[in-house]
């Protein structure tokens, strides 16, 4: 293994400063830091400290992805064979998935990697690796069937408006996982709406299509008319139409708990925003009319659409989230009572889990700011009381 | 007796741990009294290359605060004035007599004596500069009445000296020093005593004060964590605080009339080989600490060669001094660690990691909480933004929201620092947030640039 460490101290004069290749450096030392942890002693009085870091944190999240992540792409497999009346076994399922996701996935690291890379050289930065996370996020939130300029001008967009005018990671107000996926809506609505761009192939080859198949989530259809709708356990089990990676709810639920457990993501964002989404749909349930919308059982809108995704990995970024501990339970809560009431409220766009979470990531530090200043207002009590 | 239970916080199991015996007495050939130890203070010199000097003899003064000097701890001969960039002073190097002769001061009895004469002799022997204040840490102001003075009796950092080893035999004087402390202020003095081992600590024996235990990881035995418990600092208020072996200093000042700050120094870290415990005073060389307990000189980490990083004081809270260094004057440990300059081959994705420690669950070291570990001086990661929130909470046991109070540091404004707790707070106490940090930000310079902003604009 030694091989590796000899050839980067081969290579590091050419890319340092005044090197050959030195106005690449910063994109030299993000492959080189990759690679192995950099030899970089402490300075200030504490002068030892643990051994995680960013790039951990990060990997962990893509570990949590991806049981998402594969049953999206068994699904996409399964979803096209459907449509197609296709007698697909098991692999050739994973493979038609793979096939198609894969081009989603370079284009995203491509694109997005590419302006992170250019951004931290010209700013003399490291490379951050929150991009890790968002870009491998954004394949899975996005139909199958988008084109694939559309997904490189949405990931530019995020990244550079979403991200780096901020300042890059840690410093952005909104997720750009998501900042992606509302570009996509607003610019291009008509490749993420609608009910043949969720199956792969289903809009090319409409005519292909078996009878009766309609291709429809089940949000849609259930927003069309409670019946003929999925029941609870196929769309908790995920075999539904849907974005790649957001469809099966127990897929994300293992990530969740490898979240939870390694305490990357906040457990009290995840709990108070299941909270939110029953308390509104109860809510609902016990004032509506049957047979509407509102009268849609509430604990299906925890495994209807993108809610269990976004609550468990969109809702817990911990940049654009709640900062303080009180804050994450409110700001939690009316992510999933937003959603739900857009749900319900919004017959254009029955997705409401994308706009509740970019809402709230607004409204977080205005929550925090509450929080605090009642912190604040503590403290300067007592110092009167004494 | 109350006991104040924190959940906050994190032990660090460190190797290296001093052995509860005395290794030596260590009679120095040079000592080594340094400005840099006293924060806040410009040094105006006071003697020459070659004056004769006794124990308690001022060596420097405060510029600012004229009656507040530093002194030799030994007798002998000023050998050199050690300047550096600008002519700034670094240290006055004293060459010790074999046997330490004392400036005589009057001795006095506590009960009869009055807070002036008390203070005169503490001003007078140097041993004043024990005495700190918060809020900023810095060497109190002889004219202030602290709303009241605390004191505790236990360091929770690791591989930090034992003080129910360190001052076993000491109870007598330190009860001289609480009385004399007492007429400082109309308030308490707290003692605060360690809910495991408090019952057999020397502080324990104490009279005239009022006791706490607490309960908890480090670092509940941090004096501003406890502060923040017992009698929170708001704008404008002053506690002073102490450590137990200037207490112990103090009473041998007041009951002998002699500046006798020799203290057990635990000679500690992964890098020691017999770490245990020696009997000096501050501006002993780490040359003769390192002598009495022995170093690993040579250590490969991951296949390369590692040096040792001497450090006065502890892994969380210490000063790098380097091999020619010495003992600032307010420590009683010196640590002996690796340097991390090693490169680790994917060592971030790495599942299993056996030889670091992690408080985060994505490593495996919880599955082994007593296991101790060789932590060295690699950073583990490279720096980035304030991205996990939390994580600092988690640590840091006082009614303070941290990340706040360190952007308002960053953005410089005075009102919000005030506002987060500014006054509450030294670098110790974020200590533990600065080693738990994924994002690897200097979080004890942040707060010290903190406190140097407080005091410039408060000057």
């Amino acid at each position: 293994m030694n091989w590796i460490l000899k050839t980067m101290d081969k290579m590091r004069p050419t890319f340092s400063k005044g090197g050959k290749l030195g106005w690449l450096h910063s994109t030299y030392d993000a492959f080189e830091t990759f690679a192995a942890v950099p030899a970089t002693t402490t300075t200030g009085r504490v002068h030892i400290k643990d051994a995680v870091d960013i790039k951990r944190v990060m990997i962990v999240v893509v570990m949590a992805l991806m049981p998402a992540f594969c049953f999206g792409m068994w699904n996409t497999g399964d979803q096209h064979s459907l449509a197609f009346g296709l007698q697909w076994g098991f692999w050739m399922k994973v493979w038609y998935g793979f096939y198609r996701i894969l081009p989603l996935i370079l284009v995203s690291y491509i694109v997005g990697l590419g302006i992170e890379f250019a951004v931290a050289q010209v700013r003399g930065h490291e490379v951050n690796e929150g991009y890790l996370v968002t870009g491998f996020i954004i394949p899975l939130i996005m139909p199958i069937d988008i084109p694939l300029w559309v997904l490189a001008l949405a990931v530019a967009f995020a990244v550079i408006f979403g991200k780096e005018i901020f300042g890059g990671t840690g410093m952005n107000i909104w997720n750009p996982a998501l900042l992606a996926r509302a570009f996509v809506f607003f610019a291009y609505p008509s490749t993420i709406t609608g009910d043949s761009v969720w199956i792969g192939g289903l809009g090319k080859h409409a005519d292909k299509v078996v009878d009766g198949f309609s291709g429809a989530t089940p949000l849609a259809q259930v927003a069309d008319g409670i019946a003929g709708a999925p029941d609870f356990m196929q769309m908790f089990i995920g075999n539904i139409p849907g974005s790649v990676g957001e469809t099966s709810t127990i897929a994300i639920l293992l990530g969740a708990i490898l979240l939870i457990w390694t305490g990357v993501a906040s457990w009290k964002i995840m709990v108070s925003c299941v909270a939110g989404a029953l308390a509104v749909g109860f809510l609902a349930n016990g004032l509506a009319e049957p047979g509407t919308f509102a009268a849609y059982p509430a604990v299906n809108h925890l495994v209807m659409g993108g809610f269990a995704f976004g609550a468990v990995f969109m809702a817990t970024d911990p940049v654009s989230s709640a900062q303080t501990e009180t804050g994450k339970w409110i700001y939690g809560f009316l992510i999933g009572a937003m959603c739900v009431i857009l749900r319900l409220f919004n017959p254009g766009y029955r997705e409401g889990m994308m706009l509740a979470i970019l809402l709230m990531n607004t409204m977080a530090p205005l929550i925090d700011w509450c929080v605090v200043r009642k912190n604040v207002r503590r403290r300067e009590k007592r110092a009167v009381a004494k | 007796m109350e006991t104040i239970r924190l959940r906050k916080g994190l032990n660090l199991h460190l190797k290296g741990e001093a052995q509860k015996k005395v290794l030596q007495t260590l009679v120095p050939e040079v000592v080594s009294v340094k400005p840099s130890d006293f924060r806040n203070m410009v040094p105006k010199l006071l003697v020459a290359e070659g004056d004769a000097v006794k124990a308690g003899q001022f060596l420097f003064s405060d510029k600012k605060r004229p009656q507040i000097g530093f002194a030799s701890p030994v007798s002998g001969t000023v050998k050199a004035i050690v300047r550096g960039e600008k002519r700034k002073l670094l240290a006055v190097e004293v060459a010790a007599d074999k046997e330490t002769s004392y400036v005589q001061f009057e001795p006095l009895t506590v009960s009869k004596a009055s807070r002036q004469e008390i203070q005169k002799v503490l001003l007078e022997s140097g041993l004043w500069a024990g005495i700190i204040q918060r809020p900023y840490g810095i060497i109190a102001n002889p004219e202030d009445t602290p709303k009241a003075i605390v004191i505790s009796a236990f360091n929770s950092a690791p591989l930090a000296a034992d003080i129910n080893f360190t001052l076993k035999n000491d109870a007598d004087a330190m009860q001289i020093a609480v009385d004399a402390l007492s007429k400082f202020t109309n308030g308490k003095i707290y003692v605060n005593l360690d809910a495991e081992t408090g019952n057999g600590s020397p502080l324990n024996l104490l009279r005239n004060v009022e006791k706490t235990m607490f309960k908890g990881p480090h670092p509940a035995g941090n004096v501003g964590v406890q502060i923040n418990h017992l009698c929170p600092i708001g704008k404008g208020e002053i506690v002073w605080t102490i450590q137990p072996h200037f207490l112990a200093a103090m009473g041998k000042l007041i009951s002998k009339g002699i500046y006798d700050v020799s203290r057990l120094v635990a000679v500690t870290g992964p890098r020691a080989v017999n770490p245990g415990y020696v009997k000096c005073v501050p501006g002993v060389h780490i040359k003769d600490l390192r002598a009495a307990a022995g170093s690993v000189d040579s250590e490969n980490i991951y296949g390369q060669p590692t040096g040792i990083r001497f450090v006065s004081g502890n892994p969380l809270n210490g000063e790098n001094v380097g091999a020619d260094g010495s003992l600032d004057f307010y420590d009683d440990s010196v640590t002996f660690l690796s340097e991390g300059n090693y490169r680790e081959l994917f060592g971030w994705a790495k599942i299993f990691r056996p030889k670091k420690f992690s408080m985060s669950r994505s490593y495996f070291s919880w599955l082994c909480p007593k296991k101790q570990y060789s932590a060295d001086t690699n950073v583990n990661g490279g720096e980035r933004a304030f991205i996990v929130s939390g994580v600092y909470d988690k640590v840091l046991p006082m009614d303070i929201y941290p990340v706040y109070l360190l952007k308002a540091i960053l953005a410089e404004d005075i009102e919000k620092m005030e506002q987060f707790g500014i006054y509450e707070v030294i670098g110790e106490d974020f200590a533990l947030c600065e080693y738990v940090d994924p994002s690897k930000i200097e979080i004890q310079k942040i707060i010290d640039k903190g406190i140097d902003l407080m005091l410039k604009e408060m000057a």
